[in-house]
């Protein structure tokens, strides 16, 4: 009797922590992740080997799927059997276990190693800042903001590569008469999200999206820019094959790749596919950033660390998290993924033609766009994508209907 | 009431007592209990009232999950159950290779909609599916672009649910039929009665135990639905495939807001209260004609 | 009188009418449409990449390649691990066959009490039950969660049989239920008269009755239990994984390079098992139900 009340009472509770710690002799670590293919599952070797290299025990849990990776981690922790180490996005996803005080804190290593001084861009500090404390730390960036361009199907059609947005919508009814697709597009919802982010820091800016994004300013959002924007994005609709609702980002790539489609929009990760059927940056493909002013943005991930009773843990993690951020490590690791060390002092010279423009570009801070997952919960960022989503899919979504259902979001609180 | 009469049946079943009460009946009042708050990532008690069922109720989203949970429901229970029946009643046949027929409508019951559900994706995709190979094979008049349709997908998405599901309704069916007394089939072919009169007239009421089994099933996996149709079209186009148990997953997954999800949740308990137990006082109380022991 | 034929009963008829020919001219074409997909997955798998890409959906493989097999069996990468399916393969046994032996038990156990032995209530606390299998399983994870980590045993073998006997005792109970209520109530009543209880009359004249339906039963839980993958993700602890988070990590890539071939081959790897268990089960789709039956 007496057990099955306090198993009743503990169900009422937020949250009861007594984490045992499972993990613990010899500098063992158990790491979440989804990194789980290719270029992704070499770069997380990369991190495994450093540790053993230190003495330490890496053991793999990889996972697929952001989501079931984080939902597992979640799970884990309110079971009270969390992994020492647990993988989530430079975003706020992370920002309810903070809350809750589930995260162990990394200021110790990040004060004493001096994080502050060299984690470039600073932007990434206020990721993992949460009252003056680290509670993640970052381990690459990945990009967003590019165009990935078919160069033989530009000298085909006779047209100029186009620079921004609005230079490929002028130049896409011409590859469209020739019989190629214009643009390819994978109609899954991240998809067309990013590629509204995309056309949206050409058509508007960075800072005019931080006002809407971070400030929630009703009125940069009304001011008619945005409205502007959402029309080029349904404008660009003409270009895209109707095989695209469903269709995984890798496919429309490879529409690329054999110049069946002469444009992708979409992350840096895409240089993979045209690596792997052996294309050289700049010289088979081209990579562009669309738009006047030239934007990195700032997506990529992030460690976090469990809170532990077991004090022997926190040691562990406070090492790991040390390793993550050392400079060789950062180099290889990166290297292996394709991505962008969050450091500057970090050893680049394996990186490709357009990996290097990336490179040199984020050396200029205003070139640093953050993404609208960096300040708002998933929850939020869900339901504009939804809309934007809907938006692409259903002509009779008007834009009036479809800005007001987006100010709805943006006012809701979420 | 005498306590002790049947008091091994009643032991027998204490652990059906027990894991309904604390599990079943638990979570019913811990979603209800979180969907009064604001919980994000987590639970957490943060109360905020109704804003959660406000927020559910002038979703679009939810509109368009409520009008496609019918659609499919509607549309996948008949065609499981006509298409069950029908493929149970013809193995019954005394067919030759009977065994590799039941496996081939059956094995794909079998196989986790992960893969299956991109083979689908595939077959159904105008581009490189079956209406690829059809132009290819001269056949250009042939169309089948439901899946990248808005207004199509969701009967895309029943046909491969009913490829999946079909088989197992039809073994359900056949245990029952083959439960059947040789003499009844005896005494049908006496009295003359074409075949398929007896087999909609009087055998079919004869199964009816696993009709309701099969609907019961049906109605459990319509309700459930998500891997299928996240597999096939991820709810997509936008979102014209997407179900009230996608809402809700993805509200406890992708979007972490679970305060939304267990609203979501705690609205579709309610509906499928108000379905289920009416019919289930029917069947059960009402309409019982075995003698109680 | 009952019989006890394996196959349907009667001799096949010898000739072959229209309406044979048409029956048979149906269940082909019926068979084809549930072949298709598994024909697309046999082909694919036996082609490379460029074929998948470049070629028809439909066509064999013009070049022959064996290469994905050994690949999604014990090559393939899930993560730090390059071992393929292979490591899933002893934990999802050990998951899937206790569990479907506690649920199928616990379910004709309910199924037969429910049937014969009615007591108030008992179809107050079955509905119950069977609300149960409308939950979302998601819905239900977080208060499993902490039910079980409260007694000790998440993240671990005896946490996810546990699990899974959950979830599968609504349908289970149904239809047992169902099945033993369309049992003649004669037997059980001659039973009870020569002096059975609750147990005896379960094991003597039940439980030979049940072939057809605990096939089914068995076929219903292998499936859904071998299959599932979030569960065990939850509840079975990190050296218990099943094969199927496996098969998730090689098939759900989202970034790097989609290998369909490995995939493929993946996929019917892992689905052996259930479909093993429905060939062998054929043979017991019994007609008739017991022998000595007693009538009217």
């Amino acid at each position: 009797m007496k057990k099955l009340i306090s198993i009743l009472f503990s169900l009422m509770l937020p949250l009861s922590f007594t984490s045992a710690s499972k993990a613990g002799g010899h500098m063992e670590a158990e790491v979440i992740h989804w990194w789980t293919s290719g270029g992704e599952q070499a770069a997380i070797t990369k991190f495994a080997e450093a540790w053993e290299g230190m003495g330490g025990t890496w053991i793999d849990t990889a996972i697929t799927g952001g989501e079931n990776a984080r939902g597992t981690t979640v799970n884990r922790i309110i079971g009270g059997n969390p992994p020492t180490a647990a993988q989530f996005n430079i975003s706020k996803q992370f920002a309810d276990l903070v809350e809750q005080g589930q995260l162990q804190s990394l200021e110790e290593v990040a004060s004493a190693e001096g994080w502050r001084d060299f984690i470039y861009p600073p932007e990434l500090i206020e990721t993992c800042e949460y009252d003056g404390e680290f509670y993640c730390v970052p381990v690459n960036i990945h990009s967003s903001q590019w165009m990935w361009v078919n160069k033989d199907v530009f000298e085909k059609v006779g047209v100029p590569i186009p620079n921004t947005i609005q230079e490929f919508v002028d130049v896409a009814p011409k590859i469209q008469e020739a019989g190629y697709i214009p643009l390819a597009l994978g109609g899954q919802t991240w998809q067309e999200s990013l590629m509204f982010g995309v056309v949206a820091s050409s058509t508007l800016g960075f800072p005019h999206m931080a006002k809407l994004y971070r400030d929630k300013d009703v009125d940069a959002f009304r001011d008619g820019k945005f409205e502007l924007t959402l029309q080029t994005y349904r404008d660009l609709n003409k270009f895209i094959d109707e095989g695209a609702p469903g269709r995984l980002w890798n496919d429309a790539t490879a529409m690329v790749v054999e110049g069946k489609a002469a444009v992708q929009i979409m992350g840096d990760w895409a240089r993979g596919e045209f690596a792997v059927a052996g294309k050289e940056a700049k010289v088979d493909y081209d990579c562009v950033i669309p738009g006047n002013v030239k934007y990195v943005s700032l997506g990529g991930d992030v460690f976090v660390f469990p809170k532990n009773s077991d004090p022997k843990v926190k040691d562990i993690q406070l090492k790991m998290a040390s390793m993550m951020v050392n400079p060789t490590v950062q180099a290889d690791f990166n290297n292996a993924k394709g991505s962008l060390p969050m450091r500057l002092d970090v050893d680049t010279s394996a990186a490709d033609a357009c990996m290097q423009m990336g490179l040199d570009l984020i050396k200029q801070p205003e070139a640093i766009m953050r993404e609208s997952d960096d300040w708002n919960s998933p929850a939020f960022t869900n339901a504009w994508d939804d809309i934007i989503s809907e938006f692409r899919n259903d002509p009779n979504y008007s834009v009036s209907a479809a800005m007001d259902d987006l100010e709805d979001v943006l006012t809701s609180g979420l | 009431m005498n306590f002790t009469k049947n008091i091994a049946a009643k032991i027998a079943l204490l652990p059906m007592i027990i894991i309904s009460l604390t599990v079943f009946v638990g979570c019913i009042i811990y979603s209800f209990v979180y969907s009064l708050t604001g919980s994000k990532l987590i639970p957490a008690l943060n109360y905020v009232g109704f804003s959660q069922y406000e927020r559910l109720f002038k979703s679009r989203k939810w509109d368009v999950a409520v009008e496609n949970i019918f659609i499919y429901g509607f549309v996948f229970t008949i065609s499981c159950l006509v298409i069950g029946f029908l493929l149970a009643v013809l193995i019954d046949q005394k067919i030759r290779g009977e065994s590799l027929f039941r496996t081939i409508f059956l094995y794909p019951y079998a196989m986790s909609f992960v893969v299956t559900g991109l083979v689908w994706k595939w077959v159904l995709n105008p581009t490189y599916g079956i209406e690829h190979s059809m132009h290819l094979w001269g056949f250009t008049w042939f169309e089948l672009d439901w899946l990248v349709n808005r207004d199509l997908a969701i009967y895309a998405v029943c046909i491969a649910a009913v490829w999946q599901g079909a088989g197992f309704v039809m073994v359900l069916m056949l245990a029952g039929l083959r439960g059947i007394d040789e003499d009844i089939w005896k005494s049908l072919s006496i009295e003359g009665i074409p075949k398929w009169k007896s087999y909609i007239f009087v055998i079919l009421p004869m199964i009816r135990p696993m009709v309701i089994t099969s609907l019961v099933l049906i109605a459990a996996g319509v309700v459930k639905v998500y891997d299928l149709i996240l597999a096939l079209t991820s709810g997509g186009p936008g979102y014209s495939t997407t179900t009230p148990a996608m809402y809700v997953m993805e509200n406890f997954f992708s979007r972490a807001n679970l305060g939304q999800a267990f609203a979501a949740s705690i609205i579709m308990f309610i509906s499928v209260v108000c379905i289920l137990a009416p019919w289930a006082y029917y069947e059960f109380y009402f309409r019982n004609k075995e003698a109680k022991v | 009188m009952i019989s006890n034929n394996i196959e349907a009963s009667g001799p096949r008829p010898k000739h072959l009418t229209i309406g044979r020919i048409g029956l048979y001219c149906f269940i082909i074409t019926c068979a084809l449409f549930f072949l298709m997909p598994l024909y697309v997955m046999i082909i694919t798998s036996l082609k490379d990449m460029d074929e998948i890409r470049s070629g028809n959906l439909l066509y064999i493989p013009q070049k022959l390649s064996f290469y994905s097999w050994p690949k999604a069996w014990s090559e393939a990468c899930t993560g730090f691990i390059c071992e393929g399916l292979r490591p899933g393969l002893i934990n999802s046994l050990k998951i899937t066959i206790p569990s479907v032996i506690v649920s199928v038990t616990l379910g004709a156990i309910n199924g037969y009490a429910l049937a014969f032995w009615r007591f108030k209530g008992a179809y107050f606390f079955f509905g119950l039950c069977l609300f149960g299998a409308f939950i979302p399983y998601q819905v239900m994870v977080y208060p499993l969660l902490k039910i079980e980590s409260a007694i000790g045993i998440y993240s671990s073998l005896p946490g996810i049989i546990l699990v899974h006997t959950i979830f599968g005792m609504p349908i289970l109970t149904l239809i047992f239920r169902n099945f033993y209520s369309s049992l003649p109530i004669d037997l059980f009543k001659a039973a009870r008269i020569d002096g059975g209880n609750f147990l005896k009359i379960f094991f003597y004249v039940i439980i030979p009755m049940s072939t057809p339906i605990t096939i089914v039963a068995v076929i219903l839980q292998v499936t859904g239990i071998w299959n599932d993958f979030l569960l065990g993700l939850v509840f079975a602890g990190r050296d218990n994984q099943p094969m199927t988070v496996l098969l998730n990590n090689i098939v759900q890539v989202k970034f790097g390079v989609v290998e369909y071939n490995v995939d493929m081959a993946a996929t019917i790897l892992t689905s052996i098992l259930p479909l093993a268990v429905y060939l062998l089960s054929g043979r017991w789709f019994v007609r008739g139900i017991a022998a000595g039956a007693i009538k009217g």
